[in-house]
């Protein structure tokens, strides 16, 4: 066989067995989307769209099921999570970045990465066993002394504290979607160009100067792409909530109260939802979240475009 | 070309492997419950008869809607379905196992088995309208109990569970409000409280919360040290949890073969019968007489040999005359 037709066909394989591969995910997709579209018809049915959402009646004895409630606790818990974690991730990338002997960087930067790799399952535990405690014990009593006592901001920490609750659950998010946020946002401050850095050191600004006026400018898109990317990770974190969240569907405004996410509610009552509606109401639950986390990605996906095709110019 | 063939070949042998084996598995699926003791005793009746026993705990939900699609030996349940959802789906059921649940409470200088309840009491406590240990509803039980003006914490399973069922049947059965307000199920609306995932996630929060009530899986209580209730049953009697309470419930309960025992075992009548255990169910699909007769050896070699592994897991084994009457169901569908 002559070698260049051989190796046309072999092309010729490999991009077909390349095309297949990715084909197989985009129809995996739609695969799971029209699963979840036929599972839950029922209830899309028998609840209609908006009044699904809006319901914050979630009882399965009487049958009557709306969303509100975990929508409102996957809302809030995420919200929660990204205020705790930004600075504190923005705060680590610039240590590692900018400010850090060099021989610290790599541990450091390993250490964060490991975060990324230990299971929900292991946050969850350590969550219920360890953190739960000590939220109830002294975190909680001490925030409602302080700022519990204010007006207006009062009202989110009303309430005996219990350790099961937004707050604990939201703590927990916040240290799994650091490591994510942090190497992004890494990631993008090495970016910046190093002729910009040093010129701006030539002509004496300090270091925070640098950072703010130099190195998170530059960086903008790329910090929003690590933060849409973890809120992502946050709306979809199942086991590490599931055990300090409580599974209560109220709406509340205490942060102290327990409540349920979707995520929640599908990993607590999937296994023994035993009625038809009930357990397509959850997989109803399922597409809202499924929308909610395709519309996140996409988000992101925009943002880390945008940035890179600024600066591969 | 040798290689592909010599890959196809292992292939081929390893699919006729597995078909010849699939005799000898029994597939079951369903109730977590139950999970443990159905595994130990498949371990034993492997080595005793060579006969494997492949049980995924899928929870209760899975292990019905399994058996509907025939796509299991046998689904496992701990509610039982009623004789109609039987019939729809031509199925037969019956009970295989029992577990005791108990109340825990944790209350400064209170121990295990030093106060006590009743549906009454409990009831109120769940349904919020008892606020305070000193609410007279349990003060009038216990005289002797230093009851302190503190506020209950309700605990309650987050995640929907057997044991969850049997609770609010047992409240249900007793407390007409709760039956109009709340209702029974896997998971139920509680009107207040707090959730722990899993008997693991009460224990742990019943320990932690100060003033705390809750219900778990007697093995729970035990394991964790937790000061359990004694109860006062339907007849009126006080009674400390263990095997003998939990199995005169199940003997003086009325199961009713004709109804393919359909029965929550709370507030069963005997004298001596604690008032919230459940049993666990076995479903079979009655067009499948070959894998029926399979499970039903298992069972019935379990029934035989089981008792004393059941009751190291803490499980409750059924009482003789409930076995007899369950060996006569199986022959009356002409799978024993």
């Amino acid at each position: 066989m002559p070698i260049i037709e051989r190796r046309n066909s072999v092309d010729f394989v490999f991009s077909v067995i390349t095309a297949v591969a990715s084909g197989v995910v985009v129809l995996l997709i739609l695969g799971i989307l029209i699963v979840l579209i036929h599972e839950s018809w029922l209830a899309i049915n028998h609840f209609g769209v908006i009044r699904f959402i809006i319901s914050t009646d979630w009882d399965p004895v009487k049958e009557s099921f709306g969303a509100a409630t975990a929508i409102f606790g996957t809302f809030v818990t995420t919200v929660l999570a990204l205020f705790i974690a930004i600075p504190i991730a923005i705060g680590i990338a610039i240590f590692v970045t900018e400010i850090c002997p060099p021989f610290l960087k790599e541990p450091i930067g390993i250490a964060i990465e490991l975060l990324a790799a230990i299971p929900s399952i292991i946050y969850g535990m350590w969550g219920l066993f360890t953190l739960a405690p000590i939220m109830a014990k002294y975190i909680e009593p001490a925030l409602q002394h302080s700022i519990g006592a204010l007006p207006v901001v009062g009202i989110l920490f009303q309430g005996t504290p219990m350790g099961i609750d937004m707050l604990t659950a939201s703590v927990i998010l916040s240290i799994m979607i650091i490591p994510f946020t942090a190497s992004i946002s890494r990631d993008s401050f090495n970016l910046t160009p190093a002729v910009v850095k040093e010129s701006a050191y030539a002509i004496g600004t300090t270091k925070w100067e640098v950072v703010k006026n130099i190195v998170l400018p530059y960086s903008k898109l790329g910090i929003y792409g690590g933060i849409t990317l973890s809120l992502g990770r946050a709306l979809g974190e199942t086991m590490a909530v599931a055990f300090v969240l409580g599974n209560n569907h109220q709406i509340t405004s205490s942060l102290l109260n327990a409540a349920a996410t979707i995520t929640v509610t599908l990993a607590n009552e999937f296994t023994e939802a035993d009625k038809d509606l009930y357990l397509s109401s959850l997989f109803y639950l399922a597409i809202i979240l499924f929308i909610m986390s395709f519309i996140v990605l996409a988000l992101a996906k925009f943002f880390l475009l945008k940035a890179e095709r600024k600066y591969s110019r | 070309m040798k290689v592909l063939f010599s890959f196809i070949l292992a292939v081929v042998c390893i699919f006729t492997f597995s078909a010849a084996h699939a005799e000898d598995i029994l597939n079951g699926a369903g109730a977590s419950f139950p999970a443990p003791i159905y595994q130990a005793w498949a371990y034993d009746y492997n080595k005793a008869t060579g006969m494997k026993l492949n049980y995924q705990s899928i929870g209760s939900g899975g292990g019905i809607r399994q058996i509907e699609s025939r796509t299991v030996d046998f689904g496992a349940s701990d509610a039982p379905l009623t004789p109609e959802e039987l019939d729809k789906n031509n199925l037969i059921q019956f009970p295989a196992v029992m577990g005791g649940v108990v109340l825990v409470v944790n209350l400064p200088g209170v121990k295990a088995g030093q106060m006590t309840l009743d549906s009454n009491a409990v009831c109120k406590a769940y349904l919020g309208d008892a606020k305070y240990w000193d609410d007279p509803s349990i003060k009038a039980l216990n005289p002797g109990v230093n009851l302190p003006h503190t506020e209950i914490t309700v605990v309650h399973r987050s995640d929907g569970s057997g044991t969850t069922a049997i609770f609010t049947n047992y409240l249900g059965g007793q407390c007409s409000e709760w039956k109009t307000r709340v209702g029974a199920g896997t998971s139920v609306k509680f009107p207040v409280g707090i959730g722990g995932k899993g008997n693991e996630g009460v224990s742990n929060y019943v320990k932690q919360a100060p003033a705390a009530i809750g219900y778990v899986e007697y093995a729970y209580a035990l394991q964790n040290n937790l000061a359990y209730t004694l109860l006062k049953n339907p007849a009126g009697k006080v009674l400390a949890p263990g095997f003998d309470a939990f199995k005169e419930a199940a003997a003086s309960a009325d199961f009713d073969p004709k109804k393919h025992f359909d029965l929550w075992l709370v507030n069963a009548p005997g004298k001596d019968a604690w008032p919230i255990a459940g049993a666990t169910f076995i479903l079979l699909a009655r067009d499948k007489k070959d894998s029926d007769m399979k499970t039903v050896k298992f069972y019935d070699w379990a029934f035989k040999n089981g008792d004393s592994k059941a009751e190291d897991l803490t499980y409750v084994p059924l009482p003789k005359s409930l076995k007899d009457k369950i060996r006569a169901y199986w022959k009356e569908y002409g799978i024993y």
